[in-house]
C-alpha cells in the first residue's frame, strides 16, 4: 500500500491527482500522501516522525511546489505538449529562460537538500525523494533536456530512489510519460486546446 | 537562546507565523527582518537562511524555513489546541489540501496584485501597464471565487466548523490585496463572514496588530536607487 502513492502521478493531461475513500474525496498529490501514510501506518522512513527531521520534510514538501513542480511541468509543456498540440515551438526565449529556472532549482537541490546525503532525509527513502524524482522525470522524457546526464550525484541519487522503490513498479508510474511522446492529439477535447493555446500567450 | 523568528510583518507568511505564535502564547524572540531595506540580502541573514527569505525560525542549533514547515513545527513541538491542525485523519487532509493548494494560487495571486497595484508603481517607480494590472486582478477575482466554490462552500471555516492553519494562512493572504486598496470581500458576503470569524478567533487586537504594516503598503516612501536595484532581480524572480 506504501507503494500505491506511485501511482499518483502528475498527468497534465487529467485533472490533478485524486483519492477516493468511501464518501470522502481528497486532491493535491501531497495531501493524498499524507493521508496514505497515516491511514495505512506506511514504515515511519517516508515520514519521519522525529519534530526535526520532519521539519526538514515538511520544508522540502512546501519548497518545491514552485522550486521544482512548477519549472519541471513547465518544461514539458514548452518542449513536448505545446509544439504537439498547437503545431508551434515555443520561443527560444521563453525556453531558454525555463532551462535557467530548471538548472537553478536543481543546483539548490543537490545544495541545500540532498547534499552528501543517500536520500533528502539520510540513509532512508522518505516522501520527498519520491516527489522531487517524480518532478524531475517531466524534464528527460517531455523535455529532452536529461538533467541527470549532467550532474552524477543526481543520477546516483536517482538509481538509489528507484531501486528503493522498486524498479518495476517505478517504471509502470512512469510509463505515461513514454507514451506521452507517442500520443496522438487529435483526440483531444478542443475546449482544452483552446486553454492550452491561452496559456500559451502567457 | 530560546525560539528565535525572522520575521517581516509586510510578509504574507510572516504575518501567519507571528500570529499562530502569539495566538497560542508561544515565547519567542521576535528578530525583525525588514524587506523594503534589503536587510534579508545582508551576510548575517544569509548565516540564518542562506535562500535570503523571511520567514525563518532557529531553536537552538536548529533552523527552519518555509512557512508550512514552521507552523507544523510550531504546532507539534508546543501542543497547540487539536483544530488548528486536527488529529482526525480527514480533516487533517482537509489542512494539507488546502495548504498545499495556496502556494501557486491564492498566494501567488496576492503577491502580483500587491506589486502590480502599489509596490512596483509607489514603491519601485516602476508604473504597470493597465493591461497588466486587469490581468492580475482578474486572475485573483478567479482564486477568490475558487477559494469559496472549493474550499469554504457552506462550512464556518475553510476545512470545517473550527478554524485551522489553513484559514490564518488564507487570511494572511487576503490582507494583502486588501493592503493594495483592493476590496476583496465586497460583493462576497460569504467571504466576508468568513474573515469576520478569522478575525473573532484571532482575536482583534493581535489582527490588527498583525496587519499594520501591511496596510500602510500604500504610504511607503519610495524606494532610493540602490536598494532599488538590490531589490529588483528577486522581485521580479518571486511574483512570476
Amino acid at each position: 500500500h506504501h507503494y500505491s502513492k506511485e501511482y499518483i502521478d502528475i498527468n497534465p493531461l487529467r485533472r490533478l491527482p485524486g483519492l477516493k475513500d468511501g464518501k470522502f474525496i481528497l486532491s493535491k498529490s501531497m495531501a493524498i500522501l499524507f493521508y496514505l501514510c497515516r491511514k495505512y501506518s506506511t514504515p515511519s522512513h517516508w515520514y519521519p516522525p522525529d519534530l526535526h527531521t520532519r521539519a526538514r520534510v515538511d520544508k522540502f514538501m512546501a519548497w518545491q511546489h514552485t522550486a521544482i513542480q512548477l519549472p519541471m511541468s513547465k518544461m514539458l509543456w514548452i518542449k513536448l505538449l505545446i509544439p504537439m498540440i498547437t503545431g508551434e515551438e515555443v520561443s527560444a526565449e521563453k525556453t531558454e529562460q525555463t532551462l535557467e529556472e530548471v538548472k537553478n532549482s536543481l543546483k539548490l537541490f543537490e545544495e541545500k537538500f540532498l547534499q552528501d546525503k543517500l536520500f533528502i532525509t539520510g540513509d532512508k527513502i522518505s516522501l520527498t525523494d519520491s516527489v522531487a524524482l517524480v518532478d524531475m522525470m517531466q524534464v528527460p522524457w517531455g523535455g529532452n533536456h536529461n538533467v541527470f546526464l549532467n550532474s552524477s550525484k543526481l543520477a546516483k541519487w536517482r538509481m538509489r530512489v528507484e531501486l528503493a522503490i522498486g524498479s518495476v513498479l517505478f517504471w509502470e508510474a512512469h510509463e505515461w510519460l513514454v507514451m506521452l511522446a507517442e500520443w496522438d492529439c487529435s483526440t483531444l477535447d478542443p475546449m482544452v486546446q483552446e486553454r492550452i493555446c491561452e496559456f500559451l500567450q502567457k | 537562546m530560546g525560539l528565535e523568528l525572522y520575521l517581516d510583518l509586510l510578509s504574507q507568511p510572516c504575518r501567519a507565523v507571528y500570529i499562530f505564535a502569539k495566538k497560542n502564547g508561544i515565547p519567542f524572540e521576535l528578530r525583525p527582518v525588514e524587506l523594503i531595506r534589503g536587510q534579508h540580502l545582508s551576510d548575517a541573514f544569509a548565516q540564518v537562511n542562506p535562500l535570503k527569505k523571511v520567514p525563518a525560525l532557529r531553536d537552538g542549533d536548529f533552523t527552519l524555513t518555509e512557512s508550512v514547515a514552521i507552523l507544523l513545527y510550531l504546532t507539534r513541538k508546543y501542543k497547540v489546541p487539536d483544530y488548528w491542525y486536527p488529529q482526525d485523519l480527514q480533516a487533517r487532509a482537509l489542512v494539507d489540501e488546502y495548504l498545499a493548494w495556496q502556494h501557486t494560487a491564492l498566494r501567488r495571486n496576492c503577491l502580483r496584485t500587491l506589486w502590480h497595484k502599489v509596490m512596483f508603481p509607489v514603491f519601485m517607480g516602476e508604473p504597470v501597464s493597465p493591461q497588466m494590472l486587469a490581468a492580475t486582478l482578474a486572475e485573483l477575482d478567479v482564486t477568490l471565487q475558487l477559494l469559496e466554490d472549493k474550499f469554504l462552500q457552506n462550512k464556518a471555516f475553510l476545512t470545517g466548523p473550527h478554524i485551522s492553519l489553513a484559514d490564518l494562512v488564507a487570511i494572511t493572504e487576503l490582507m494583502h490585496p486588501v493592503g493594495a486598496g483592493c476590496q476583496v470581500f465586497e460583493g462576497r458576503p460569504k467571504l466576508a463572514a468568513w474573515r469576520q470569524r478569522v478575525e473573532a478567533a484571532v482575536g482583534k487586537d493581535l489582527f490588527r496588530e498583525a496587519h499594520e504594516v501591511i496596510l500602510k503598503a500604500k504610504d511607503f516612501p519610495p524606494a532610493d536607487p540602490t536598494t532599488k536595484q538590490k531589490l529588483m532581480p528577486r522581485v521580479l524572480a518571486m511574483i512570476q
